[in-house]
């Protein structure tokens, strides 16, 4: 790993993903899912650098033996090296052998995460995608997020509706397995949190360049904690640049996140 | 069969399972086909795409049953969420691992079976009818147990059939299709060509004949059947024709002029009005 650039070097985004990245250290020979541009960035540049042991897909149905640049691809043709049908993401992520990152549209302080839906589940005021796999990815194995988009409307105090499960211990029922769930890492375009606050709460890491503890507060909807000795979120290095520019080779992040 | 021929088997208030994956491999031709009938009531079961946007804007839901809707290439599906944002329709919102462990239930006739995801979240509280089951070994785990999904009839759309019903899929992920044939009482494949069985048998490897005759009813020839879905290696998802199809949701107008184009019409006409066989066959595929 290089020096780290100065920051007048390194964008915003650039920075997300190489603090993105850190979620799937120590993680081994797991399916790796980045679903979305920068989570699949930053999937992409931890493979390349501290987890060469992950394995990924080209996002539709098999394994490739390096991560696939996003966007057009020219004479590049993805390294195949598995068969990866949605039926098998299924057995592969209830056996617990996965680690996703996806971006939520409402978080709250125990991370539960909601895509289902703004409003009342029963008549949303605005419909979104559906839990999608979020229920059984975050029961069964590593999950962390990305926001690019850190406000009180997506740090919220309860969200609509739990697409998937957090550390918020009353809506587990007496004898449900909660140790195959981990909450990781939450990037967003302020800071970088965990869920090691007390009773699991949220809580503060670093904060990214030039921005204070107090704002990432008043853009979250709820209390938010502080860890030790929290600084500021690294800079990429010159090494992590070249990676992620190789990986998004067209600059498809330049508006992937909010300044 | 013919197109018409599988809508006279279908009947108002049934359970129908609708293959493919949001905008992949959907039975498009059958889906417009029910568009078109006097069938409605129906509770539908997929992984869903513009099958369901269509559906909902022609008011044939009553129930929908999925883990999400989507065009992949663009993300929210307009008039499903038309649907939803006007109470129109009733939902059970599952996570897609649950969807798919319903309809191995139904297909192995069992009444449930037991799964983690759902639990301790929301996917539980808003669909009352899901029942926990405790683990009767040592370990008493609480499990909850996803009731079989049993389907009055699967619709599917593949590469090839035989004449016997023998489907094949070319395409890379086989999505969950012949778990739905499996749940359902009746199967109803559409093709982009019926083949004698020795021709079907030499274009693939053996590994791509992913249903056997005896779990299908009737087969279709429907050639772009699943347009503006993809049918790979054939054809890719339309986009094009899918940004339209969302305009459609804009106002009664705009989806009165998408059904008269491209609904109520003929297979043959709609492959005209989709800008001919050539077009859809060099639509590149989607790079996700």
């Amino acid at each position: 790993m290089g020096a780290p650039v100065a920051d007048s070097d390194c964008t915003l985004v650039d920075l997300c993903i190489a603090a993105a990245s850190q979620a799937w250290r120590g993680d081994g020979e797991i399916l790796a899912s980045g679903i979305g541009l920068v989570p699949r960035l930053a999937a992409g540049l931890a493979w390349r650098t501290h987890s060469p042991d992950l394995m990924m897909t080209d996002s539709e149905s098999v394994l490739v033996s390096e991560p696939v640049p996003v966007g057009p691809r020219g004479d590049y043709v993805p390294k195949v090296e598995g068969w990866m049908p949605f039926r098998r993401v299924f057995d592969i992520l209830w056996a617990g052998r996965r680690h996703a990152m996806t971006s939520p549209t409402q978080i709250d302080r125990f991370g539960n995460i909601n895509i289902s839906c703004i409003g009342d589940p029963a008549r949303p005021k605005v419909q979104l995608l559906g839990a999608r796999g979020i229920p059984g990815n975050t029961i069964n194995h590593p999950c962390s997020f990305f926001v690019p988009n850190h406000s009180p409307r997506s740090f919220v105090e309860r969200v609509d509706m739990a697409s998937g499960v957090g550390y918020d211990d009353s809506r587990w029922a007496k004898g449900v397995r909660r140790d195959f769930m981990e909450l990781r890492l939450v990037v967003s375009n302020l800071a970088v949190m965990d869920f090691n606050g007390p009773s699991k709460a949220m809580r503060i890491l670093s904060t990214h360049p030039g921005v204070t503890v107090d704002v990432v507060r008043e853009q979250t909807g709820f209390e938010l904690h502080v860890a030790d000795g929290a600084g500021e979120t690294p800079a990429p290095t010159a090494e992590q640049l070249a990676i992620i520019q190789q990986l998004d080779p067209h600059g498809e992040r330049a508006t992937a996140v909010s300044a | 069969m013919s197109t018409a021929d599988v809508i006279g088997e279908l009947r108002d208030g049934m359970t129908i399972g609708i293959g493919g994956w949001g905008a992949r491999r959907k039975p498009m031709a059958l889906v417009r086909a029910i568009v078109r009938s006097n069938i409605k009531d129906l509770t539908l079961v997929s992984y869903g795409g513009p099958d369901v946007g269509l559906l909902c804007a022609a008011g044939k839901v009553r129930k929908l049953v999925f883990g999400f809707v989507s065009l992949d290439v663009i993300a929210l599906e307009p008039h499903f969420r038309k649907a939803r944002q006007a109470g129109a329709i009733e939902v059970m919102e599952l996570d897609e691992g649950m969807l798919q462990w319903g309809l191995r239930a139904a297909g192995y006739r069992l009444p449930f079976l037991p799964i983690r995801a759902g639990l301790a979240c929301d996917i539980e509280r808003l669909s009352p009818t899901l029942r926990t089951v405790a683990s009767p070994y040592d370990d008493a785990e609480t499990l909850l147990a996803m009731p079989a999904l049993n389907l009055d009839a699967a619709l599917v759309h593949v590469d090839h059939c035989d004449e016997r019903g023998n489907a094949q899929v070319l395409g890379p992920d086989p999505y969950f299709d012949d778990l739905f044939c499996a749940a359902a009482a009746k199967s109803y494949v559409s093709c982009e060509r019926i083949l004698p069985t020795a021709a079907m048998v030499e274009r693939g490897c053996v590994h791509s004949l992913l249903l056997d005759r005896g779990q299908v009813d009737g087969v279709v020839e429907a050639p772009f059947g699943a347009h503006p879905t993809s049918c790979s290696p054939h054809y890719g998802i339309d986009g094009d024709h899918l940004k339209a199809y969302s305009g459609s949701a804009k106002d009664d107008a705009a989806w009165a002029d998408y059904r008269a184009r491209f609904v109520d019409v003929d297979d043959a006409a709609y492959v005209q009005a989709a800008g001919g066989a050539s077009r859809i066959a060099a639509i590149a595929h989607t790079i996700f």
